[in-house]
């Protein structure tokens, strides 16, 4: 396989994907589950910048990637004043004990 | 006929790339294993500063300086913050789904995603004429409508969680006050009646 850069930014955006994926599934606290959600959508960001390097349109990709970037920063900022008032409210950040229906 | 000189000088690059990339996805990697959320948020940080230097080497400028400033800077202080006000408690490794089944989802995404994206023939691209500020303010203006849209929506909504709880309490506080009042009242009772028996 011919490795040129652009091969290697996508084998990036595979590993950054496959790291947050597997951290969103295994873990438990809601801060962490915050931060594997930047990793998922950094991955993402590093995928548009490829592809507007791929396609030679890097400036509608680069609008694009802004706007992710800023829909993340606020869902970052949401999940964390969750966190913040469930930890409150509840005492803990694991997201097992948070359910208050038992069957 | 590629020189000697471009041939090392591709190879150089694509060496530059590697490093940069593999320790991104060490860091994710740390930042995944790490065992103290401050750690882990610290991490992330050093996944976001590498992949900036990424989006400079391809020639993404603004992407690059946005992604250093607010995902290095903004977010990595208010996760500090965050963690400094939920407290950094330790959960333990018990996971949320089985690891065996994690583990093959994540392969079985990655193969999908190998599948489908690599590899790329395309070399490395020149950048187009056109600049950023014109694309960004004429072609991509709902773009900016919807950012503008999301970050009031951000911001009312972190003030409408934030904001002190206080409805569920109204309840119980009236009762509080009716059996205050009445204790008051039985109170006053006892002392009264006393004075008006006196006399007689």
């Amino acid at each position: 396989m011919n490795i040129s850069p652009l091969n290697i930014c996508l084998l990036g955006v595979i590993g950054l994907v496959a790291a947050g994926f597997y951290g969103l599934l295994t873990t438990r606290n809601l801060i962490k589950v915050v931060i594997m959600l930047q990793i998922l959508v950094k991955a993402a960001v590093l995928g548009l910048i490829t592809a507007g390097n791929i396609s030679g349109q890097l400036y509608v990709t680069q609008s694009m990637a802004i706007t992710v970037i800023v829909a993340d920063t606020i869902v970052a900022v949401i999940g964390m004043a969750f966190a913040i008032q469930i930890r409150r409210q509840v005492g803990t950040l694991d997201t097992n004990e948070l359910s208050s229906l038992r069957g | 006929m590629p020189t000697i000189d471009t041939l090392e000088w591709a190879m150089l690059e694509t060496l530059i790339y590697g490093i940069l990339v593999g320790a991104a996805i060490f860091s994710a990697i740390q930042s995944l294993r790490a065992d103290s959320l401050l750690r882990s948020a610290i991490w992330l940080a050093g996944v976001s500063v590498l992949l900036s230097i990424v989006f400079y080497l391809l020639g993404a400028y603004q992407v690059a300086v946005i992604e250093l400033s607010v995902g290095a800077g903004l977010v990595t202080v208010l996760f500090v913050f965050a963690i400094s006000v939920a407290g950094d408690e330790g959960i333990g490794e018990r996971s949320l789904v089985p690891k065996p089944l994690a583990w093959g989802l994540v392969i079985f995404s990655g193969l999908l995603l190998i599948y489908f994206i690599l590899p790329i023939k395309a070399p490395l691209s020149t950048i187009s004429k056109t600049s950023l500020t014109a694309v960004f303010w004429e072609d991509r203006g709902l773009d900016l409508l919807v950012q503008i849209v999301l970050i009031y929506s951000g911001v009312l909504g972190l003030v409408g969680i934030l904001a002190e709880a206080k409805a569920p309490l109204q309840q119980s506080m009236v009762d509080e006050v009716a059996a205050e009042r009445e204790r008051a009242l039985q109170e006053m009772e006892q002392t009264v009646v006393p004075e008006v028996d006196s006399p007689i």
